[in-house]
C-alpha cells in the first residue's frame, strides 16, 4: 500500500511536469494550428542555459532561472515570428509542423554537442532531501514539482479563462478570421503563445533534471518527447486535456516501472514505451483524444 | 499543349538512356567505396519513395518508417536464419524469406490501418511515433530475435547455390570480376528501378488520383465518392511495404544489424530525404535519398580534408555536421522552396530548353 501511495505521488509529480510541456504544445496548436515538435529542444535549450549558468559560470539558481526562461521564451518567439508566421500566410500548417521537426534536430544536435558527456546540475533549492509522511519517503524535489506544477497549471488556466489575452486566444482558436475582424492581433496572440510555451518547457525541464535524476544530460530529450503523447492523449486542442494527458503519462510510466517485476514478460524498460502504448489505445477509442473536439464535416 | 508534351518526351528519352548506361557502367570503373555508397543510396531510395507516396501524395505524415524498415530487416533475419538454442530462426530459403519479410512489413502497416485511416496529417505523425518507441523496446528486449545490443548476423541471400550478393559463382563483365560490391550495386539498382516504375504506375492510376484528391481536400474527395479512410490505409500499407523492402536490402548490405540503428532518427532521415526531394516527386525522393544516405559516408571519408572537422576528437565530427545539415535543410527547403530538388530540376530544364515564342492568345491582356 505504501509502495502504491509513493508511486502515485511520484507519478502525479512527473505527470505535472509532462503537463507543463504538453500545455505548451496545446497553446501553440490552439493559437496557430501548428504542432510544435521542437518543444523538447526548447526544453533542452532553456534548461541547458540554466544548468550551464549555475554549474559552469557559478551563478546562483535564482539568477539563472529567469535567464533560462527568458532565453527559451525569446527563442520560441523568434521561431514563431521568423519561421512559422510565414507558413501561416499560406495556411501550410502541415509544412510548418514538419519544419519544426527539422528545427528540433538542429537545436538538439547543438545542445547535445555542448552538453557532450557531462552531467550538469542546476543547483536548485530543493536539494537531495527526502520528505517522510504517511509511511512513505518522497524526494523533496518531487513534491516541489507537484506543487509548483499545480500552481503554474492553475495560474495558466485562470489566465486563459479570465484575462483579455485568454479571451483573444480562445477566440483565435475558435475562428481566426472572425477573431482578426474583431480586432484581435493574431500575430501577437501566437507570439505570446510561443513565449509561454517556451517558458513552461524550461520550468518543466528544471524539475526533470532535479533529484533523484543525476542532472542534465542528453537523455533528457527522450523524456521531454513524452509530452507529445501526453498532448495527443488529452486532445491537441484542450488545455484540460493536456493536464489529464500529462498525469496519465506520468502515472503510467511510474506504475509500469514500479511493478516492473510483475510485467517482466513485457521486457525490461517497458516504462519508456508505456506512454506510447497508452496513446495508441486512447486514439483507437477516441481519435481526437480524451478532451479534444472532433471535427465534424458533412458531405 | 502538343508541343509541350512532345518536348518533354524528346528530352526524357535520351536523358534516361544516358543515365541508364552511366549507372550500368559505373561498377566497371568505380572502387568499393563508391559502389557501397551507391548500393546504400539505392536501398534507401526505395524506402524514400514509399514515404514520399504517403507524405507528398496523400498528405499524411509518418514518423514510423524506421519501424517498418526494422520489420523487413528482422523479418528476413528471423525467417532465413537457422534457429539455435538462444536465437530464433526458421531456416527458410532466403529468397522466400525476403518475400515473406516484405509481406510482413505490409501486414504490419495494414494492422495500423484503424489509426492510419482515421487520423489525418500531423495527428498521424505523432501517433506513428508510438510504433518507433514500441519497436525500439521490442528490438532491445527480444534478444533471441535481434541479438540485443550486440546485434545479429544477416544470412546471405542465395538462390540455389547462387550468392546474389556474394562471390560464388564467379561472374565477370568485360573482364571486371563481379564481387559483393558490384553485385550489390546491380541488385539494388534493379530493385529500385522496378519499384520506382511500380510507384509511378500506381500514382498515375485511379488510386494515385484518389491520393491526390485526399491531399488537396479531404471533404471534396469524400464528396466525389473517394473512400478517404480506405485510401489512407492503402497508402500507409503501400509505404510500409516499400519500407520493408528497403529494410531487407539494407540488412543484406550491412551483413550485421544492431537494434540501435532503427530509431527515431532514422525515421527523421527518411523524412529529410522526402522533404529535400520536394515531397511529391518520385525522382526528387530518389535524389534526396542519395544525398542523405551518402552524406555521412562522404563526410567520414573526407573529414580530414575539412579544417576543424578532422578526427574523432573534434566536437564537429561527421555525425554532427550531417545532423545539422538534414535538420537545417528541412527548415530551409520548406521555408524557401517546398518543391525541393524537384523544383531545381524543373528550373534547369526550363533554362536548358530553348525559348519558344509565346503564342499571342496566351499573353496577358493588359
Amino acid at each position: 500500500m505504501a509502495q502504491l501511495l509513493s508511486m502515485l505521488v511520484e507519478g502525479a509529480s512527473l505527470g505535472a511536469v509532462y503537463a507543463l510541456v504538453a500545455l505548451g504544445i496545446v497553446v501553440i496548436y490552439k493559437s496557430s494550428s501548428v504542432v510544435n515538435f521542437a518543444q523538447p529542444s526548447l526544453l533542452m535549450f532553456g534548461t541547458y542555459v540554466v544548468a550551464s549558468a549555475t554549474s559552469l559560470h557559478g551563478l546562483s539558481f535564482w539568477v539563472a532561472l529567469p535567464l533560462g526562461v527568458a532565453a527559451a521564451a525569446i527563442l520560441a518567439v523568434l521561431i514563431d515570428r521568423l519561421l512559422v508566421s510565414r507558413f501561416r500566410k499560406t495556411n501550410a500548417v502541415v509544412a510548418a509542423s514538419i519544419m519544426t521537426i527539422g528545427l528540433d534536430v538542429v537545436l538538439l544536435t547543438e545542445t547535445d554537442r555542448r552538453i557532450g558527456s557531462q552531467i550538469l546540475t542546476t543547483d536548485d533549492p530543493w536539494g537531495n532531501d527526502v520528505v517522510r509522511f504517511l509511511g512513505i519517503g518522497v524526494a523533496e524535489a518531487r513534491i516541489a514539482a507537484l506543487v509548483v506544477g499545480a500552481l503554474l497549471l492553475v495560474l495558466f488556466q485562470l489566465w486563459l479563462h479570465r484575462s483579455d489575452f485568454g479571451v483573444a486566444m480562445r477566440a483565435t482558436a475558435e475562428d481566426p478570421e472572425t477573431a482578426s475582424l474583431m480586432g484581435i492581433r493574431l500575430g501577437r496572440v501566437s507570439a505570446t503563445a510561443w513565449a509561454v510555451a517556451g517558458a513552461l518547457a524550461v520550468c518543466a525541464g528544471l524539475f526533470i533534471v532535479a533529484y533523484p535524476s543525476p542532472g542534465l544530460d542528453t537523455s533528457v530529450e527522450a523524456v521531454a518527447l513524452r509530452a507529445l503523447p501526453a498532448a495527443i492523449i488529452g486532445g491537441l486542442d484542450s488545455t484540460t486535456g493536456a493536464i489529464a494527458g500529462g498525469l496519465m503519462v506520468g502515472l503510467s510510466e511510474v506504475l509500469v516501472r514500479g511493478y516492473g517485476e510483475h510485467l517482466a514478460f513485457l521486457g525490461q524498460g517497458f516504462e519508456e514505451a508505456a506512454p506510447y502504448v497508452l496513446m495508441l489505445v486512447v486514439l483507437l477509442v477516441r481519435p481526437a483524444g480524451l478532451f479534444g473536439i472532433r471535427e465534424a464535416v458533412r458531405v | 499543349m502538343f508541343d509541350k508534351i512532345s518536348g518533354r518526351i524528346r528530352w526524357r528519352a535520351p536523358v534516361a538512356v544516358v543515365a541508364g548506361v552511366v549507372l550500368l557502367a559505373i561498377p566497371l570503373y568505380a572502387d568499393r567505396f563508391w559502389l557501397n555508397l551507391g548500393s546504400f543510396a539505392f536501398a534507401a531510395a526505395i524506402g524514400a519513395v514509399g514515404l514520399m507516396i504517403l507524405v507528398g501524395r496523400v498528405g499524411q505524415l509518418s514518423l514510423a518508417h524506421s519501424f517498418f524498415l526494422a520489420v523487413g530487416a528482422y523479418g528476413y533475419i528471423w525467417l532465413s536464419s537457422p534457429g539455435t538454442e538462444d536465437s530464433w530462426g526458421l531456416g527458410l530459403p532466403s529468397l522466400l524469406a525476403a518475400v515473406i519479410a516484405v509481406t510482413m512489413a505490409g501486414l504490419a502497416g495494414l494492422a495500423f490501418s484503424p489509426l492510419a485511416g482515421r487520423l489525418k496529417g500531423i495527428y498521424l505523425g505523432v501517433a506513428s511515433l508510438a510504433l518507433v518507441f514500441i519497436g525500439q523496446h521490442v528490438l532491445f528486449a527480444a534478444e533471441p530475435l535481434t541479438g540485443g545490443y550486440n546485434g545479429r548476423n544477416v544470412p546471405e541471400l542465395t538462390i540455389g547455390s547462387f550468392q546474389v550478393l556474394g562471390v560464388e559463382p564467379e561472374l565477370s563483365l568485360f573482364g571486371v570480376p563481379l564481387r559483393q560490391a558490384e553485385r550489390g550495386w546491380y541488385v539494388t539498382l534493379l530493385v529500385l528501378v522496378l519499384t520506382t516504375v511500380f510507384a509511378v504506375l500506381v500514382l498515375r492510376s485511379r488510386v494515385g488520383r484518389a491520393f491526390a484528391a485526399i491531399r488537396d481536400g479531404e471533404v471534396h474527395a469524400a464528396a466525389l465518392g473517394v473512400p478517404v479512410a480506405r485510401y489512407r490505409s492503402v497508402a500507409f500499407t503501400l509505404s510500409s511495404v516499400y519500407a520493408g523492402l528497403a529494410g531487407v536490402l539494407l540488412a543484406l548490405l550491412f551483413q550485421r544489424v544492431v537494434p540501435e540503428y532503427w530509431d527515431l532518427f532514422l525515421s527523421l532521415e527518411y523524412l529529410a530525404m522526402v522533404v529535400i526531394g520536394g515531397q511529391a516527386s518520385v525522382a526528387g525522393a530518389i535524389a534526396g535519398a542519395a544525398f542523405v544516405s551518402s552524406l555521412p559516408l562522404l563526410l567520414q571519408r573526407y573529414s580530414d580534408a575539412v579544417p576543424g572537422m578532422g578526427g574523432a576528437v573534434s566536437d564537429f565530427g561527421p555525425a554532427y555536421v550531417a545532423q545539422i545539415l538534414y535538420g537545417g535543410l528541412i527548415v530551409v527547403i520548406l521555408f524557401y522552396e517546398p518543391k525541393g530538388l524537384a523544383a531545381l530540376a524543373t528550373r534547369a530544364r526550363k533554362a536548358l530548353t530553348p525559348r519558344r515564342a509565346v503564342p499571342a492568345e496566351r499573353t496577358p491582356a493588359s
